[in-house]
């Protein structure tokens, strides 16, 4: 359990030396948006791993986020630490009502009820022409500054944007290792012993969905406030999937498999340009040999390997 | 009242497929206890399949939809063995995560074989629109309510009347007595997937006439086929017939007088709303829950 | 005085009566044992009463509160924890983990405490894990505390929900087939270590078909049959009673 600690105060010490290493603006770009897919993801990797939920509808979240920080910082001119706040707030209530009806239930529910979600989400994207630019998008967000000092470098942002994502780990491993991660766990393998032990099963679900959400929340508005123009494919029924395989390719049941799962596929398209119509194939084949042939994923697959090691030493 | 009418009508047809689309969740649910998120791309696969005999083979329409409901059948067993046996044994949860994958490698293959447009498929029978009431009806709305109401007579007598039928429906009910009882368990899931596949694709070739073949139109009926068998009670069949033509007509209604852009967002409040006021569905046969 | 009180349960599964309303009385510090032939609607009951199954009708009384129509977990949290026939311990996690879940009514931190590690989750960790240990000790599983609970041998597992069971507190313990699957020198173990329970202030309602055991320990017995209780009574007038002889040994005797 120290472990996570130390692996986190690693990962780090990368993060603060990589984007000075880098060779270039766009490398760093890159790993800039490999750390807001990996914010998205680890919540979802909380959900799937230990609530033992699946939500097919993170993409809408994220592009809530993206979309309410925008809309209020474009049309309105809110300053962006409060149009955040209001962003995350909002996909807090939203995530809540999905959640209370379909997470008391015994089953996957939450899982067709985030699919609609998500769809609905992307239509009003594409609907609400006043608010979010309809199809061409949404333009003029405002870029994030503290006082006089602005974050609109890839250099400068990327700060911003890992620090954020070492202090979601933060979060994560602490809660983890505490009661609520226990009891978490707990339900996992067995609701109704769970149950019997006086631990309020759908409460607790309920608080990590909304969590996971607010996380997703938390991506979207990055990406809006570096982009500064956002439009809907982005947000679209893909991504909620590439969320998925990026937690099953990283491995479901540890917080790291989100770094890993998310670092792995970020970097992908890059070494694929070429992969286009194929991405979307590839994408779901991904999920299936990764379930079949290696249900640990990355993680499950170094754990071993590091075994291996110790075995033989 | 001629309005009201084709309304009904427009949404009676869609409800149709909801319906199947909702009775093939269920076969894979009570054979399985999984809920299939590929169950929308076999729908799109049977509009594809269509198209090809159709269009690009230009066979006569008896013989292809019946071949769309024999491919559809086909998908259903190659998707048991492919993703849902290997899995099974790692817990619901991954094979959940299995049929998301199978689904996104199934409209990524639609997009590569088919292209990216939608595709037309002319009618099944092309006659002139029929009076009815006022309102004239295209005879594609006739021929997909006739061909449903053919599938589901042939389906309620074999599961009420057959020894076969019966043997699926012990499995669901209860796998352990059914195997002790000599019903080759495995035999009858192989036969549930294979329904299923049949009834979704047969949806999807009834269907592409009047909504284009499209290599992603699986995944929204594939939230309203499932929310057709939340309306009726998830593994409740006839539930899901009636599930899906009250969803339908409920659509067709409010795509007429309020607005079509928000048509789709309809299916998704239905979802929530029934989960959160009857799990159980809206059409419960009074009979004790599954424990 | 009466800790629990069960009126008139009743329960069905399609068409086929489980419980036909059935009264359960248990007093407060005592060992109660519900018996009663396979099928008679024991484990039922027990779902009933731990709330992890809804009745059709009926009412219950637990420690002065109407209880019926509560979830489960509201129930543990006033003091009722139970076991379970085919256990249902957290089979990937380790046993001292197991046993410190148990305690988890006796913490109060949420969500946001854990994730920022405030000094007041930490002492509770702290607690839970000193309380875990004391308990570990106590059944003689300390040697396991780090071993995953799902790769001990069967015997060893049912202590560890044991254990769990009682990290919790309980006023009342509902025990499901402890001694199931149990060899004769660990059920005399057992036995030994339920009536030391009582001496706790623990009360102690338990379904059992070693009836060895049942007769050693309890001070009462109940038995159903067909959904139905058919009898109550201390354990020798359970032993003389003819219709519960006539019910439960005639299925010994039919089960060879």
């Amino acid at each position: 359990m120290k472990k996570d600690y130390l692996l986190l105060l690693v990962v780090a010490l990368a993060a603060f030396a990589l984007p000075m290493i880098l060779p270039g603006d766009y490398y760093v770009e890159v790993f800039l948006f490999m750390g807001i897919n990996i914010l998205v993801a680890l919540g979802l990797s909380l959900l799937m791993g230990y609530a033992g939920q699946i939500s097919l509808g993170h993409a809408g979240f994220y592009g809530m986020g993206a979309y309410i920080s925008g809309a209020l910082s474009a049309h309105l001119g809110w300053p962006v630490p409060l149009a955040a706040l209001m962003a995350l707030v909002a996909t807090a209530l939203v995530a809540g009502l999905i959640g209370w009806p379909t997470l008391r239930l015994k089953g996957h529910y939450l899982a067709m009820a985030t699919l609609g979600l998500g769809i609905i989400l992307y239509i009003l994207f594409v609907q609400l022409r006043s608010i979010t630019g309809g199809a061409s998008g949404l333009a003029g967000i405002q870029p994030v500054h503290i006082g006089g000092f602005y974050l609109d470098t890839p250099r400068r942002y990327c700060y911003l944007v890992w620090a954020l994502v070492i202090l979601s780990f933060l979060f994560s491993i602490n809660l983890v290792r505490s009661r609520t991660g226990l009891a978490l766990r707990a339900l996992h393998y067995s609701e109704v012993a769970a149950s019997t032990l006086g631990i309020d099963v759908a409460k607790y679900k309920l608080q990590v969905f909304v969590f996971s959400c607010v996380l997703a929340a938390l991506g979207g508005i990055l990406y809006a406030h570096y982009i500064t123009f956002i439009s809907p494919e982005t947000f679209g029924f893909m991504y909620s999937i590439k969320l998925v395989v990026m937690i099953v390719l990283g491995g479901m049941y540890s917080l790291w498999g989100a770094l890993l799962g998310g670092a792995f596929l970020s970097l992908l398209p890059e070494f694929l340009h070429r992969l286009e119509d194929f991405e979307v194939m590839v994408n779901g084949l991904i999920l299936l040999m990764i379930l079949i042939f290696l249900p640990g994923g990355l993680v499950g697959l170094l754990q071993k390997i590091g075994e291996k090691i110790r075995g033989h030493s | 009242m001629a309005q009201l009418v084709q309304y009904i009508f427009a949404g009676l047809t869609m409800g149709v497929i909801y319906a199947l689309t909702g009775v093939g969740f269920n076969l894979i649910y009570n054979a399985t206890g999984v809920i299939n998120f590929a169950q929308g791309e076999f729908v799109m696969l049977g509009a594809m399949f269509l198209y090809t005999f159709q269009e690009v083979l230009h066979w006569p329409p008896f013989i292809s939809l019946p071949l769309v409901f024999l491919m559809g059948g086909l998908v259903g067993v190659v998707f048991e063995y492919g993703v849902v046996k290997p899995l099974i044994r790692l817990g619901v949860i991954t094979v959940i995560i299995g049929t998301i994958g199978a689904s996104v490698v199934l409209k990524g293959g639609a997009m590569l074989v088919w292209g990216k447009n939608a595709l037309a498929v002319e009618p099944l029978i092309s006659e002139k629109p029929v009076a009815f009431l006022g309102a004239s009806l295209n005879t594609q709305v006739l021929v997909v309510l006739m061909v449903t109401a053919i599938a589901v007579a042939i389906f309620w007598y074999f599961f009420g009347f057959t020894i076969l039928g019966k043997a699926i429906q012990a499995c669901s009910v209860n796998p352990l007595a059914a195997r002790l009882a000599g019903v080759p368990v495995e035999r009858m899931i192989t036969l549930s997937f294979c329904f299923s596949g049949a009834l979704s694709a047969l949806a999807g070739g009834l269907i592409a006439p009047i909504t284009l073949a499209e290599y992603d139109m699986g995944t929204m009926l594939a939230l309203k086929g499932f929310c057709a068998a939340i309306i009726g009670g998830l593994g409740n069949n006839p539930g899901a017939m009636v599930g899906g033509l009250l969803l339908g007509v409920m659509e067709g209604l409010s795509a007429g007088y309020l607005s079509s852009g928000y048509k789709d967002a309809l299916a998704f409040l239905v979802l929530i709303l029934v989960l959160f006021w009857r799990p159980e569905g809206l059409i419960t046969r009074g009979k004790g829950e599954r424990v | 005085m009466v800790i629990l009180d069960a009126r008139n349960v009743k329960r069905s599964f399609g068409g086929v009566k489980a419980l036909k309303g059935v009264d359960v009385t248990v007093q407060e510090g005592t060992i109660t044992a519900l018996i009663g032939p396979n099928g008679s609607g024991k484990t039922t009951l027990f779902n009933i009463l731990s709330g992890i199954l809804p009745m059709e009708e009926g009412e219950i009384i637990f420690m002065n509160q109407d209880i019926g129509k509560w979830p489960a977990h509201k129930r543990a949290l006033l003091g009722m924890a139970r076991t379970f026939q085919n256990l249902q311990i957290f089979q990937e996690m380790s046993v001292l983990e197991n046993v410190m879940i148990g305690g988890f009514r006796h913490t109060s931190s949420g969500f946001m405490a854990g994730g920022l590690s405030l000094p007041k989750v930490r002492g509770e960790m702290k607690a839970l894990e000193g309380k875990a240990i004391e308990l570990l000790g106590e059944l003689g599983l300390t040697s396991y505390a780090h071993v995953q609970a799902g790769e001990l041998p069967f015997g060893l597992q049912r202590k560890v929900e044991i254990a769990r069971a009682l990290a919790l507190e309980p006023k009342l313990l509902l025990l499901d087939e402890p001694a199931a699957g149990l060899t004769t020198k660990e059920t005399s173990d057992l036995a030994r270590f339920i009536h030391g329970l009582k001496e706790r202030g623990i009360t102690v309602f338990l379904v059992e078909h070693d009836m060895d055991l049942v007769m050693g320990i309890s001070e009462w017995i109940i038995v159903l049959n067909f959904g139905q209780k058919i009898y109550e009574g201390t354990p020798l007038a359970v032993k003389r009673e003819r219709t519960v002889i006539k019910a439960y040994l005639g299925e010994r005797r039919a089960k060879g």
